[in-house]
């Protein structure tokens, strides 16, 4: 197989632009997982669930998914906190969250999962985009818009994501819970309104991933799962509790199975994935930018 | 006392009597043929298997209005196996050794048919099934039918027409890339597709296959066009089915012919989904209808299905799989009509010894139970407008290239310059 | 009771039930007995790491998939009998443990259990490019004509064999609880910070832990592909065994061996009811419901209410 620039180039860019995708579906369990500890193995149920969502509106009155997903995002943040409320009480508080909290988050993304089944059925199910199926061409090298349009709002909502963090009183509130939680009930806050607005937060971002999802790719109920290794491979390669960890993560990922899938046979792409989490996890545990 | 004794006595006489009259009533009546059988109704495939449940359940009805077979009427017996072979030996043992029902038939593709075997095998029971890829090279049952129309050889038989139709391009062509999914269907026909590229002397210049959940296809699109191929030949299903042809779109394939054995451009949901961006692309179909009023009777079945179909749900054309399994019973009822009962043993040896006309035409099976000649159509879509489904229900939409009895015009080649 | 007379007692109910069972007509019985047992020796198996130890194992499929596929190497390679598969299946399953746990167990718990999801996927690929074991069409396992031991079909020696396989499983997991070695086991999983600094050697013991729970998962996967005579990666790394291996622990409590044992035949007896009754939708839904149920109201499960109950009483 020749290989000429233009392919190099083009496995580069489908890299960059798959890795904004994957930065979007995993800045949330950053936050969760990386700040606030919490083990959400359920967080592709919710991208899942913003894809149907989407999908909905879309199928029913035309709305371009995207958009409807940001417009949507406020329940997801509600229903973020809510479900973190529950998880707390039940699980964090009586120092459970180890086995059970995990556990349960399983059984909410197989609920989630069979649920959907059971209104939606096993369809893979798509949304028509007016950019779907445009692509730019700069020369020999492809940007379609499919990819790119997502990109474009993912890295906005991740560096949104970056700035709320370090920039504003409740994100600073965030980072501090990550660090010490002592420490800030003594400064007069409470560490679980914080943690709570912080997982809702977490939500959201997964419903507005969802709706890239599904611009991206069709969408079924099962594929959530396929995607749990994924963002926490993101998360850990990256660096935990650090959001342009997870970015650095995400691009490598999505690179890695870029040019496995170009080079070497789209066969074994995964498993480069996940072969990079293991190997991150033996050998340099805190990831890229970890602490 | 003895008025209430006399009471007693005389309700239990009653409700003897009464279960006596109970248990005649039944035997006055015909005992209706159960057949039983287990059907993919959620998992990965549960679109297809809710699609054939509605074809076997039109089949039931259809015989059951002209009174049944031999004066019985049918009922089925099913359970949902869940596209999961780990449930096939609880469901079909429950069926023959709890709910004794009198006949057998399989659940939809490969997973589910091949746990099943070794119970027929052992109750000696004739098995017909729907769709498995070449289950019986391992077991070698002489009662197993298969209703696919892949031929003796299912490998090789699938991308007949495909490579046919490559190698009438003049120049003929000297160099073909393979890819398909990690998955059971496309392995296969990428055998068979390996078996061609061998005979007919193409240089493969790419064989490569791809997880099944791909999220981007043009990285393999691109690399394919890196070799250049003159022909590329695609086994995939749905999902990646739509990526490839929309990632052939994005990066502007070219090559002289491209598809052959895509699983989803027979269904309407993909139809609709992709497109114009199906024109041009070379795929197999069973029933188009271009093929006018050569299955008279396959058009009344298609009615009747495609009014029930909206409202159930599943497929709204019902070109790709329904007309199979009504077929596949069609062929069981004349075989129990013929043979006067339901004796395993002449069933089989007459569907193995006789020519069936079904509503997909003539039927007739191999020694190993496959088609005794493959029948499968190649196309090329063409014309396709806008993504509505109404459009497919009409002739005009694409050209049967293959076999020769029902071919209704010519490949154009290159397939980039033919995208309309 | 000490684990040698458990060993003996649990041996001869084991076979006393092979026996008596064979009377039954209908295979159907057999077949969903089978599924069920399946369960006690996956459930057993995930609770030895789970329950005693506290940590997640999320990939229990993998390792009963590695049972699977072992059986189908040996049999392909050596066409050898069942037994032969069963002995390789485990120990290949406990290798594949003991390689999981020595990259991942010196970090915290949770990685672990990322670790164990992203292991079976990554076995899962390489499954499925691994054409000699069918890859992803699958393998065809030939049940033999001959049953042995004058058994009418192959189905019933198989399910006397998982017999004896629950009952083999349910006796180490006594065992190991009621060692010192599950005494230390209780301590990492009570407070591994205050266990390591007590002098309990935390890794060798999570390692042996996890090589143990492993090598049952894997053996509960032995006899799969002589059950269907046909397996393929999907179905055999499916994530519902996953879910049954923690839900199942979980509703019949995971301090002791009974509770494992309790949640598989109740939750599996359900699963296999529902699936011949309503439709299969719902029963994942009713295994998630009930995992999520229990978890978050009754903690310690269905012995814990027992135990609750036998408190109140002795009071």
């Amino acid at each position: 197989m020749e290989v000429s620039w233009a392919l190099l180039a083009n496995a580069v860019i489908a890299g960059l632009l798959l890795g904004g995708f994957y930065a979007a579906m995993s800045v949330g369990i950053s936050i969760s997982f990386g700040m606030l500890d919490v083990v959400n193995i359920a967080h592709p149920a919710f991208i899942i669930l913003g894809s149907y969502i989407a999908y909905i509106v879309n199928d029913r009155f035309g709305f371009d998914p995207i958009v409807v997903s940001l417009a949507v995002s406020p329940l997801f943040f509600l229903l973020g906190a809510a479900l973190y409320r529950v998880y707390y009480y039940c699980f964090e508080r009586r120092g459970q969250e180890s086995l059970r909290g995990l556990a349960f988050f399983f059984g909410i993304l197989f609920i989630t999962e069979v649920a959907l089944v059971l209104v939606f059925g096993v369809d893979y199910r798509m949304v028509s985009t007016r950019y779907g199926d445009v692509t730019w061409r700069a020369g020999e090298v492809d940007f379609p818009m499919r990819l790119v349009v997502p990109f474009l709002v993912s890295m906005v909502m991740v560096i949104g994501v970056q700035l709320f963090l370090t920039r504003t009183f409740f994100g600073r509130a965030v980072l501090a819970v990550a660090q010490d939680q002592l420490a800030l009930r003594l400064m007069g806050v409470n560490p679980v309104r914080v943690k709570e607005l912080a997982f809702a937060l977490s939500i959201a971002t997964a419903g507005v991933a969802g709706a890239f999802l599904i611009v991206i790719q069709p969408v079924q109920p099962a594929i959530g799962r396929e995607f749990i290794g994924l963002v926490f491979a993101v998360c850990v390669l990256g660096g935990m509790g650090s959001i342009l960890g997870t970015l650095l993560g995400a691009f490598v990922l999505g690179l890695a199975e870029s040019f496995t899938s170009t080079f070497f046979g789209p066969s074994w792409a995964p498993a480069v994935s996940f072969g990079l989490l293991l190997a991150t996890l033996a050998f340099r545990p805190s990831g890229i930018l970890g602490r | 006392m003895f008025i209430k004794a006399f009471l007693r006595a005389g309700l239990r006489a009653c409700l003897a009597g009464l279960a006596i009259a109970c248990a005649a009533i039944p035997a006055l009546a015909a005992d209706p043929i159960k057949v039983g059988f287990s059907m993919a109704l959620t998992g990965a495939v549960a679109p297809n298997g809710k699609q054939l449940l509605l074809a076997l359940e039109i089949w039931r009805d259809d015989v059951n209005a002209k009174g049944g077979i031999l004066g019985r009427k049918v009922e089925f017996v099913y359970y949902d196996d869940q596209t999961s072979p780990a449930t096939v030996p609880s469901i079909y043992t429950k069926l023959l050794d709890v709910d004794k029902v009198d006949l057998v038939v399989s659940g939809y593709g490969t997973n589910v048919i091949a746990p099943a075997m070794p119970i027929m095998m052992q109750r000696n029971l004739t098995f017909m099934t729907l769709f498995g890829l070449n289950v019986n090279s391992k077991f070698s049952y002489d009662r197993y039918f298969q209703i696919m129309p892949a031929g003796p050889n299912p490998a090789v038989g699938w991308s007949q027409g495909f490579f046919d139709a490559a190698m009438s391009m003049n120049p003929k062509p000297k160099t073909v890339a393979l890819v398909g999914a990690d998955a059971e269907y496309p392995a296969m026909a990428l055998e068979g597709a390996r078996e061609h590229a061998k005979k007919t002397g193409l240089k493969i210049v790419y064989d490569k296959t791809y997880p099944p959940n791909t999220v981007d296809y043009s990285p393999i699109v691109r690399a394919i066009q890196a070799a250049n191929p003159e022909v590329v030949f695609v086994a995939s299903y749905p999902p990646d089915s739509a990526g490839m042809v929309r990632a052939a779109n994005e990066v502007g394939l070219k090559t002289r012919i491209f598809g052959g054995g895509l699983v989803g451009p027979q269904f309407a949901a993909l139809k609709a989904q992709l497109g114009p961006l199906l024109n041009g692309v070379v795929n197999y179909e069973f029933y188009a209808p271009d093929l006018g009023g050569r299955f008279p009777f396959l058009e009344q079945f298609l009615a009747k299905y495609q009014a029930r179909a909206a409202k159930e749900g599943v497929d709204p054309l019902g070109f790709y799989l329904p007309p199979y399994a009504y077929a596949m019973m069609q062929v069981l009822e004349q075989a129990i009509t013929a043979t006067k009962g339901l004796d395993q043993a002449k069933l089989a040896e007459y569907i193995h010894t006789n020519t069936f006309d079904t509503y997909v035409g003539k039927v007739a099976f191999a020694k190993n139970g496959e088609w005794a000649a493959p029948r499968v159509m190649m196309t090329q879509y063409h014309g396709i407008t806008g993504n509505d489904v109404e459009q497919f229900k009409k002739p005009g939409r694409l050209t049967v290239l293959s076999p020769k009895e029902y071919k209704t015009g010519d490949l154009k080649a290159p397939y980039h310059e033919n995208k309309k | 009771m000490s684990n040698k007379i458990f060993a003996v007692v649990a041996l001869t109910v084991a076979i006393a039930l092979a026996a008596v069972t064979q009377l039954i007509p209908n295979e159907y019985f057999f077949s969903a007995a089978y599924t069920v047992l399946l369960f006690v020796i996956l459930a057993t198996a995930w609770n030895i790491l789970g329950g005693y130890t506290g940590y997640v194992n999320f990939g229990s499929a993998a390792f009963f998939a590695i049972g699977a596929y072992t059986t189908v190497f040996f049999y392909n390679a050596f066409k050898a009998p069942l037994l032969v598969g069963i002995v390789a299946g485990t120990l290949v399953a406990g290798l594949a443990g003991l390689g999981l746990g020595y990259l991942t167990l010196r970090l915290r718990g949770v990685f672990f259990a990322i670790a164990s999801l992203a292991l079976a996927v990554v076995l899962f690929i390489f499954v499925v490019n691994w054409d000699y074991v069918g890859g992803a069409r699958g393998a065809y396992v030939l049940q033999p004509r001959d049953v042995p031991f004058g058994l009418p079909r192959y189905i019933h020696l198989i399910y006397a064999v998982q017999l004896l396989m629950a009952a083999f499983a349910l006796v180490v997991a006594r065992a190991i609880e009621r060692s010192t070695l599950g005494r230390g086991l209780a301590a990492i999983r009570d407070d591994e910070l205050a266990a390591e600094c007590s002098g309990v050697p935390t890794l060798k013991l999570k390692i042996f832990s996890t090589m143990a729970s492993c090598a049952l998962m894997g053996m509960a996967g032995t006899t799969f592909p002589y059950y269907l005579s046909y397996i393929e990666p999907s179905s055999a790394f499916s994530l519902s065994y996953a879910v049954n291996s923690i839900a199942m622990p979980l509703i019949g409590g995971m301090m002791s061996w009974i509770g494992p044992l309790i949640g598989a035949v109740l939750l599996g007896s359900v699963q296999q009811l529902v699936q011949v009754t309503v439709s299969s939708a719902w029963n994942l839904l009713i295994v998630g419901v009930l995992l999520v149920l229990f978890v978050t109201l009754a903690p310690n499960g269905i012995m814990g209410w027992v135990d609750a109950w036998r408190r109140r009483k002795g009071r």
